[in-house]
């Protein structure tokens, strides 16, 4: 602990004196792994700029470039770099394109998920009682139902409940919907853990004393207390909404194959795997697979650094 | 062979991110068979350093930088890991503070002994037993061999400690250090360690070292004293010396911020707690200030009381109510504090004081009985708007200073919350403008306002906490063991600026402690509290003068006093 000087600090000294920013620079892999999360969301966000070509602009697309081959293999022409799919996409462009819709989707979902899981778990962890029981209830029922399985079955339900005509357009979102309602009891046993420790502390018996009603101490103590182990999960959340989105999407019960994400063009690929075209799941895999692991290696980081007892 | 340790010119070290911390500098001391020093300081001051730099258990990345430990003429300094244990073991054992973390909640008390013992002596099977009930019996738990088979959650405090004494014993060292050995403990436990550490040291001739925070316990058992400061040795001598006519100006502001037991003072001397831009402490015009504003001047002669009040927690959960087992916390408790008196709750850990206390301030609710605030019943479920304001007449400040404030909001909103949700200023700049005098108050400046609380110690968050509850303009303040976690000179500033600030508002306080002195100090009446029940309700000088319940004497009995130093007196039998 500094001591306290005469002056206050600014925020930038007070960022610079931060122990977990100290800690993200003096270790080598968290820094990797954000530079590499944060070149891949780059590259994603700026598609429109980056990508050679425009993979739903059919006037660029042509069958007869179908099937190429990256440019190094023989065969391959220099204008598709990582080869072309089945439809004459550039495979470079169609994946930039695709990881942006994956890191959309999977950021998206964790929000809701947060929001949710965080709302109810400290709800729960504050209120206590029967709003307790029942809410955490909820909670172990859905943990034993496979994620995945959930998800897709929130998926079809969604998809059901749709009109025809706006089933494609709203893919997206019912995934997001799908993934995040998967997710949030993760987050609500977090956060109701974290408040179930803040809640005994002396800070929030002064604010019962002050008079302050129970909804004002949950929001402006407990919530902002909580938030350290929320945001571990949250970053190794993120890893796993991404592999969910693929995974909906690699079964044909996400994002429909118009929309390239990850997930559809490693089906796509899968089907043409066996002929030989193995480029066409194999670039989309290696992104994905990257970026996860890139996201995972942050969220252990942010785990040790948040972990007063490991430093 | 003369001095059984020899420490000189000891430097360590703990080097950072932000420079090296030299946490002890030059320091030299002995110990000789058969006597017991007192190292002893404030928060900080490298005590523990000290003890864990001699049997090399230093917490990373702290290290010895220079001087010598001579331990019975052998140089312990650059020994390998393997050397250290047997030292550690046979040699030199160590008693730690927290009993409850020193044993192995897995293993029995018998198992822990025997093993430390084969590891040490060689003894094994039937002997490493015999040995251990012998050890047992030697600090003083009685019917040994049945105890050895026992776990440590069934044994006690105080119970606990002594077989950590045990274990330490058990490789028949020559020297024993012992790092706050009594602080997790009640006074008339600690009493009994203190008094069996000091048989052990005489009888076996052992050299103990006791790092301490505590001038009492200094005060009882040691022979000689070490005083440090700062990394730094200041004083040392012996233990009389030390305590009755101490040279250095640090040990002699250590001692007088030492509240006194055998008189009661107007205020602690000679200690200041301004600190900052914070303008010395001036007065308040009550009348015409915003604290003073909005007091409703009603005329009730008792501003808190409480009638038959009870409580009990669940222990053990069960739908069979024969099966419950129930803790009665607060047993039939009635008293009545009057407007702008002291009223003092003292006891043991476990009385129920704290308890009354959060009853009082509505955190609890009792199960029967009735509190009444200025005469309104503030007891009933669901709080009637009526029984909502005459609570907020009411204020606590808290024990520990840094779970007290929330870590995530400046000083600045932390003490306006109160006045921000229940509007009690006109605008924002003048909210602002309260809320720095307040800081400025209690010694702060208004500074203080633009920073978190990691940024102050645990002094200067206790005061944050006595702004922020002042900001609710009380009438009644509830402080519970408001210093009990503070260094003495500390807490001597925080005692001070409450007593100042009650005197000038005309504060009505609850001060709960477990140190006597303090309440004879802080308090006009005091109701003396065990197991729930209140013993004795008193004026403060007749219960220190003449307690007339037993338990009473019994408390003023085990209290160190150092008035008394040199006669036999000082050490509670």
């Amino acid at each position: 602990m500094s001591l306290p000087t005469d002056r206050p600090a600014t925020r930038w000294e007070r960022f610079k004196d931060n122990d977990i920013v100290w800690s993200f620079f003096h270790s080598p892999g968290a820094v990797i792994a954000a530079v590499v999360t944060l070149l891949m969301i780059l590259a994603c966000v700026f598609a429109p700029v980056l990508a050679p070509f425009d993979p739903f602009d059919p006037a660029q697309i042509s069958l007869w470039d179908g099937k190429l081959p990256p440019a190094w293999v023989e065969g391959g022409q220099p204008q598709y770099l990582l080869g072309t799919d089945n439809q004459g996409r550039d495979m470079l462009s169609t994946i930039l394109y695709g990881g942006r819709l994956s890191i959309i989707v999977g950021l998206a979902a964790v929000c809701l998920g947060m929001v949710l899981g965080v709302t109810l778990g400290v709800v729960s962890g504050y209120v206590g009682g029967m709003t307790d029981a029942i809410i955490m209830r909820i909670a172990d029922v859905q943990l034993t139902i496979p994620g995945i399985l959930l998800a897709i079955l929130i998926n079809g339900i969604g998809r059901a409940v749709l009109p025809l005509e706006l089933r494609d357009d709203f893919a997206i979102y019912v995934v997001i919907v799908a993934i995040g309602l998967t997710d949030w009891p993760q987050f609500a046993r977090v956060a109701r853990g974290a408040t179930l420790v803040e809640a005994n502390k002396e800070y929030v018996q002064a604010a019962r004393i002050i008079g302050l009603p129970r909804w004002l101490i949950m929001i402006r103590h407990i919530f902002p207390n909580t938030l350290r182990p929320v945001l571990v999960i949250a970053t190794i959340g993120l890893a796993l909404a991404i592999i969910s989105e693929a995974t909906l999407s690699f079964l044909g019960q996400g994002i429909p194959p118009t929309t390239p994400s990850l997930g559809t063009l490693i089906r796509v690929g899968n089907e043409y795997l066996f002929s030989g075209l193995w480029w066409i799941t194999f670039f989309p895999a290696i992104a994905l697979v990257v970026l996860v692991f890139a996201v995972n290696l942050l969220g252990d980081w942010m785990r040790d650094a948040l972990n007063p007892k490991l430093r | 062979m003369t001095e059984l340790l020899k420490i000189e010119g000891l430097d360590v070290e703990f080097p950072t991110r932000r420079g090296t911390v030299k946490a002890a500098r030059n320091v030299s001391l002995t110990v000789n068979p058969g006597e017991v020093v007192g190292l002893v300081g404030e928060s900080g001051a490298g005590k523990s350093t000290i003890g864990n730099a001699i049997i090399d258990l230093l917490e990373t990345p702290g290290r010895v930088a220079g001087g010598s430990i001579l331990f019975q003429g052998e140089e312990l300094r650059g020994r390998d890991e393997d050397e250290m244990r047997t030292i550690r073991g046979d040699r030199i054992g160590m008693i730690f503070q927290d009993p409850q973390t020193s044993l192995n909640p897995l293993m029995t008390i018998g198992a822990q002994l025997v093993e430390t013992i084969e590891k040490t002596t060689g003894l094994t099977g039937a002997d490493a037993e015999a040995r251990a009930e012998e050890l047992l019996a030697q600090v003083g738990i009685t019917e040994a061999k049945a105890r050895l088979k026992a776990y440590p959650h069934q044994f006690s405090g105080g119970m606990r400690q002594r077989v950590v004494i045990a274990l330490a014993l058990a490789g028949d060292p020559d020297l024993i250090i012992a790092d706050e050995p009594t602080t997790a403990l009640d006074v008339s436990i600690q009493a009994q360690i203190l008094d069996l550490l000091k048989r052990l040291c005489r009888e076996r001739n052992l050299g103990v070292i006791i790092v301490t925070h505590d001038i009492g316990v200094i005060a009882n058992i040691a022979d000689r004293v070490v005083v440090m400061y700062r990394g730094e040795v200041v004083e040392t001598g012996d233990v009389a010396q030390i305590l009755g006519a101490p040279n250095h100006e640090y040990t002699k502001s250590l001692i007088a911020a030492v509240p006194r037991a055998d008189r009661k003072l107007e205020r602690f001397t000679s200690v200041d707690y301004i600190e900052g831009d914070a303008k010395p402490f001036s007065r308040i015009d009550v009348q015409n200030h915003w604290l003073g504003q909005a007091r409703s001047d009603r005329q009730a002669k008792a501003a808190v009381e409480v009638d038959n009040l009870n409580l009990s927690f669940v222990l053990q959960k069960s739908l069979l109510k024969r099966n419950r087992r129930m803790l009665q916390a607060v047993d039939d408790a009635t008293f009545s504090v009057a407007a702008g008196e002291t009223f003092g709750i003292v006891g043991e850990s476990g009385s129920g004081k704290s308890t009354i206390a959060r009853m009082i301030a509505g955190l609890y609710q009792p199960d029967s009985g009735q509190i009444r605030v200025f005469g309104e019943d503030v007891s009933t479920r669901p709080a009637s708007a009526t029984a909502r304001q005459a609570r907020r007449a009411l204020q606590m400040i808290f024990q520990d200073p840094y779970s007290s404030l929330n870590a995530r909001m400046r000083v600045m909103d932390i003490v306006a919350e109160p006045i921000r949700y229940h509007r009690l200023t006109g605008s924002e700049s003048e909210t602002r403008q309260v809320v720095s005098d307040l800081l400025d108050h209690v010694g702060l400046g208004a500074a203080a306002g633009l920073k978190y609380p990691h940024e102050f110690s645990g002094g200067q968050r206790q005061r944050i906490s006595i702004a922020r509850a002042l900001a609710s303009r009380p009438r009644i303040l509830i402080c519970d063991e408001p210093t009990s976690a503070l260094d003495v000179s500390v807490q001597a500033t925080i005692l001070n600026l409450l007593k100042d600030l009650q005197e000038e508002l005309g504060l009505t306080m609850i001060f709960i402690s477990h140190d006597l002195p303090v309440i004879r100090q802080m308090c006009d009446r005091i109701a003396v509290m065990r197991h729930g029940q209140i013993c004795e309700i008193a004026e403060a000088e007749t219960l220190f003068e003449a307690p007339t319940h037993d338990y009473s004497r019994h408390l003023l009995d085990l209290m160190p006093r150092m008035d008394l130093l040199g006669t036999d007196r000082a050490v509670p039998a």
